[in-house]
């Protein structure tokens, strides 16, 4: 082998450069010598050449200047020409380069070469970078390939039809009957290549999957023998008898037995086997347990077998070595949904892969954690999840948070620990959690009316030591507004309290309003709990109107707003203020598009008193966003958006009138119909009514308004009123238009819950405008299809 | 496998292969941010990552870590076997391969690791074929180059 002077003179040359800029220099020098010999005529150097630009190239250099010397050279008919020219190819030509076609004709002449090396050279280029028109112009050169020529070609041509398959798809069918017979050779190289390409093939293509299900005993048959065969010098690797070939049958074998009882029951044995026998001191020991295991979940395996996997993934899981723990984590990730029991054995070592050093380890862990989180383990698993928080990378922290608010919104075994682990969350990792914590918790604190003095204190206490986390100083400040009074008291049956007097409790509530550290968005809520405070606390109200004043020239828009509506609220409607400024209702659980619609429901404890103050206390309502409906529709307000809490305005209160206005909802539903009736027929106008029951006590009533005149209808609009404690969200009608003749029909949904189980009547209002005149009419409708009264 | 990048401690590339189509300024910067990546962890770490949408694997051997790209269906624990597998045949080669033989032959490294893998899958899993074979084409260069000299005389 005799080395080639030049280059390795250039590479010392280079290397011994001390400064990047002498590198660059030299590297000139040499590029310029390589180009001024590309030009000149053929010499016997230009293999040298050519390889010392390879060199350059692979320091970062560009080379481009060498792409049709590489074209020239694999032309030539010297074979370390060629070489080189080859290699050149690969390294600097990819498909999206034009130089890359010129050399399919060279390729095309390679590949019937009679020099089986020269023929290799061809087939690895192709395989490599060959584009999509290569594939195709050279697709049957390769077929022919496959079939006959000796096995090294055969190796090669078929992870060149691999290649092929994977650039264009349709080709497929043109190597399936070559691959089926290569599956007979001897060669383990060509035994490789065919499964590889029976893989591509079946997983392209259904029905080739379908046809080389027949394969499956032959692969067994091959598997058996190198599981079972005594050692083979060629292909052993720790005792092992070539395990690439066993990887690849195990892979092959998944496929074609997933979803098919008949192919999974004749690899049963055979999976069993390779599972028992196969020797795992060593990796390549568990790379093939790792493939058995991978097959058996997949395929329609029987029990056994199936635990037997599962066993082999716990022993991963005690593993010294990383990387197995790693692998078994996957594995058991993918099956947690499936076999859950048989994960949650392991859940001990699991819980302690999170402590591990390893980064991608811990991110398995964490995920696998959390989907092992059950009602009975719930206070443990919660607790190493709590403190993996506090300790684990940054870029895991909002993916443990919301997954600790998930399974604490689903196991909380009681709603005090639910709100600690929300609090504990909120002051460990504050900042990484998502919008919708705030008023999830806000909901989930007013919910629990015997903890507000446990819950204040608390969030007092943390606002005391730490100002910096949004979410917690949002929640501590709204719930100092609400439920100041609880910590004014100074008594609290669930945590020691706080002896606070009134100025305490406002400083604490201006300093968030003038930290540079609270955003906008905070400072609303702290300066709206201060106005709450006025009607809680007895002595300082003064200083209230002082501060509320203060931001009335407040350089934040919103602020500023909402301080000169406390203004007024305290100057011209003070006697609105005690009322405007209760305790909030309980917050129902409402999913996101429940914004606006009214419901016709006995106030629970705000009052409104209607009549001449609407103005302002529609102003304070889109702020507060405490009232729901009065007489007057509400429109919902733009400003809810980041500012507010998004609180779901489905507890309102009316003074109880029999009909409302309506607002749209969301866009209508249809929902088929169950069982209809006819409530309404008159002047050629029809109403249905269809009713669904969604749940014990909700219920889905659809309206469908058709017209049999022969004018058409404008203005079709239905409203709708039930008794007191029946709630009612009516959606968006289809349209208000009825043509005429039945052409059209009109379509309203009406959602009901029914939590008291009160006998349901609803009248129904309609008006339309009819040939110019307005048509309005009333129906009282008693008993509801499908209800089973 | 989408690509197998040998690199030094410093982070000086030693041997790119590429098995899918990416321009060279593509190649230049994932090689680039993948060798900081794998440079920034420590000794005892697990051989596997997910770095952007890729599985890769890698190994250190001495002072050059070989690092492969492979898909998702692909086994990784049988990726470090053909990584070692790669590292057995050049040391057979060269007689105990250090970093420094694969500097100065380069081009032969490329030629030995296109007789084992082919579009990103092995094509030969005997050491001694693989081995076989690129003595055999090393010959065929010598003869060539024989001939040659013996034409220019």
């Amino acid at each position: 082998m005799s080395p080639s002077v030049p280059l390795q003179e250039m590479i010392r040359a280079i290397r011994s450069a001390r400064t990047q800029c002498e590198e660059r220099g030299v590297i000139q020098r040499e590029c310029a010598a390589i180009r001024a010999q590309f030009r000149q005529a053929d010499n016997g150097g230009r293999s040298h050449n050519l390889a010392k630009l390879l060199y350059v190239h692979m320091l970062g250099y560009p080379a481009h200047f060498g792409q049709m010397e590489c074209v020239r050279m694999i032309a030539s008919p010297r074979y370390s020409e060629k070489r080189v020219g080859y290699l050149g190819a690969m390294m600097l030509l990819d498909e999206k380069q034009d130089a890359s076609l010129l050399i399919t004709n060279s390729i095309k002449n390679d590949l019937s070469n009679s020099n089986q090396y020269i023929q290799s050279l061809a087939l690895c280029t192709l395989a490599c970078m060959g584009s999509a028109e290569m594939c195709r112009d050279l697709a049957p050169e390769i077929d022919r390939l496959l079939r006959a020529s000796n096995s090294y070609i055969k190796k090669k041509a078929a992870l060149c039809a691999v290649h092929i398959v994977r650039k264009v798809h349709d080709l497929g069918e043109l190597f399936t009957k070559a691959a089926r017979s290569l599956l007979t050779e001897k060669n383990h190289g060509v035994v490789h290549g065919a499964v590889v390409l029976i893989t591509e093939l079946c997983e392209r293509n259904s029905e080739t999957l379908e046809r080389f299900r027949k394969t499956v005993p032959d692969l067994v048959q091959i598997m058996k023998g190198l599981v079972i065969s005594g050692y083979s010098p060629d292909h052993d690797v720790a005792g092992i008898s070539d395990p690439f070939l066993q990887v690849r049958i195990l892979r092959l074998l998944r496929i074609l037995g997933r979803n098919n009882e008949g192919a999974s029951d004749a690899m049963n044995d055979l999976l069993a086997q390779v599972a028992t026998n196969t020797d795992s001191t060593k990796t390549v020991g568990n790379a093939v347990l790792y493939e058995t295991v991978l097959t058996v979940l997949d395929i329609k395996s029987e029990s056994g077998l199936r635990v037997l996997a599962v066993n082999i993934l716990g022993r991963f899981l005690l593993n010294n070595d990383r990387n197995i723990r790693y692998i078994a984590m996957t594995s058991l990730q993918k099956i947690v949904g499936t076999d859950h029991n048989a994960v949650q054995r392991h859940r001990g070592t699991i819980v302690d892969c999170l402590k591990d050093q390893d980064a991608s380890v811990k991110r398995r862990a964490l995920d696998l954690s959390l989907a092992l989180v059950s009602a009975s383990n719930i206070r443990s698993m919660m607790k190493e999840l709590l403190s993996f928080l506090s300790s684990c990378p940054p870029e895991l922290r909002s993916q443990t948070a919301s997954g600790i608010f998930n399974a604490a919104e689903r196991y909380a075994p009681s709603q005090r620990w639910h709100i600690d682990t929300i609090l504990h969350v909120l002051t460990t990792a504050g900042g990484d959690v998502r919008d919708e914590t705030v008023p999830n918790l806000i909901q989930l604190i007013t919910n629990t009316s015997e903890l507000h003095c446990y819950t204040v204190h608390k969030l007092y206490r943390a606002l005391l030591s730490d100002i910096s986390q949004q979410p917690l100083v949002q929640v501590a400040c709204w719930c100092i507004g609400e439920y100041g009074d609880l910590l004014l008291r100074g008594e609290c049956q669930e945590t020691e309290p706080v002896q606070v007097t009134e100025d305490d409790v406002l400083d604490v509530l201006e300093t968030v309003l003038q930290s540079h550290m609270s955003f906008p968005s905070t400072r609303g809520f702290a300066l709206t709990a201060t106005m709450k405070l006025s009607t809680r606390i007895t002595e300082n109200v003064d200083r209230i109107r002082s501060i509320v004043s203060i931001y009335g020239s407040c350089i934040d828009v919103e602020l500023q707003q909402r301080a000169v509506e406390y203004n007024a609220l305290f100057k011209k409607y003070d006697h609105m203020r005690a009322a405007v400024l209760e305790r909030m209702p309980v917050i129902e659980k409402n999913s996101q598009g429940h914004i606006n619609g009214e419901t016709i429901k006995e106030s629970q404890t705000v009052k409104v008193k209607p009549g001449e103050p609407q103005q302002p206390a529609n102003q304070v309502c889109d702020l507060l966003d405490l009232l729901g409906g009065s007489e007057q529709p509400l429109q919902p307000s733009p400003a809810l958006g980041s500012t507010a809490p998004p609180m779901p305005v489905s507890t309102a209160n009316t003074v109880g009138g029999d009909l409302l206005d309506l607002l749209g909802g969301l866009e209508p539903t249809p929902i088929t119909p169950v069982a209809t009736v006819t409530v309404y027929e008159k002047d050629g106008v029809t109403v249905t009514l269809s009713c669904e029951k969604q749940s014990d006590s909700g219920l889905t009533v659809t309206l469908t308004a058709s017209n049999s005149t022969e004018s058409d209808i404008r203005g079709f609009t239905l409203q709708a009123a039930v008794p007191k404690s029946v709630q009612l969200h009516m959606k968006a009608p289809s349209g208000d238009s009825l043509p005429a003749r039945g052409a059209a029909k009109v379509t309203q949904m009406v959602v009901l819950n029914n939590p008291n189980k009160v006998n349901l009547k609803m009248r129904l209002r309609i008006s339309y405008t009819s040939q110019g005149s307005a048509v309005q009419d009333t129906v009282q409708i008693d008993s509801f299809p499908g209800l089973g009264q | 496998m989408q690509f197998m990048l040998l690199f030094s401690r410093q982070g000086k590339l030693r041997l790119q292969k590429w098995y899918v189509p990416l321009s060279d300024k593509e190649r230049k910067k994932i090689s680039r941010d993948l060798v900081q990546t794998i440079l920034a962890r420590k000794p005892k770490m697990c051989s596997f990552l997910e770095w952007r949408d890729l599985k890769i694997v890698y190994k250190r051997y001495a002072s050059l870590y070989f690092c492969c790209a492979v898909e998702d269906q692909d086994n990784e624990l049988i990726t470090l076997e053909i990584i070692h597998r790669y590292v057995e045949l050049l040391d057979k080669y060269f007689g105990s391969v250090c970093e420094l033989d694969i500097i100065f032959n380069f081009e032969k490294a490329y030629f030995i690791l296109d007789e084992f893998l082919l579009g990103g899958e092995a094509q030969e899993t005997s050491k001694k074929n693989v081995l076989k074979a690129i003595e055999q084409a090393d010959l065929l260069q010598e003869v060539h180059s024989v001939l040659l000299q013996f034409s220019a005389l």
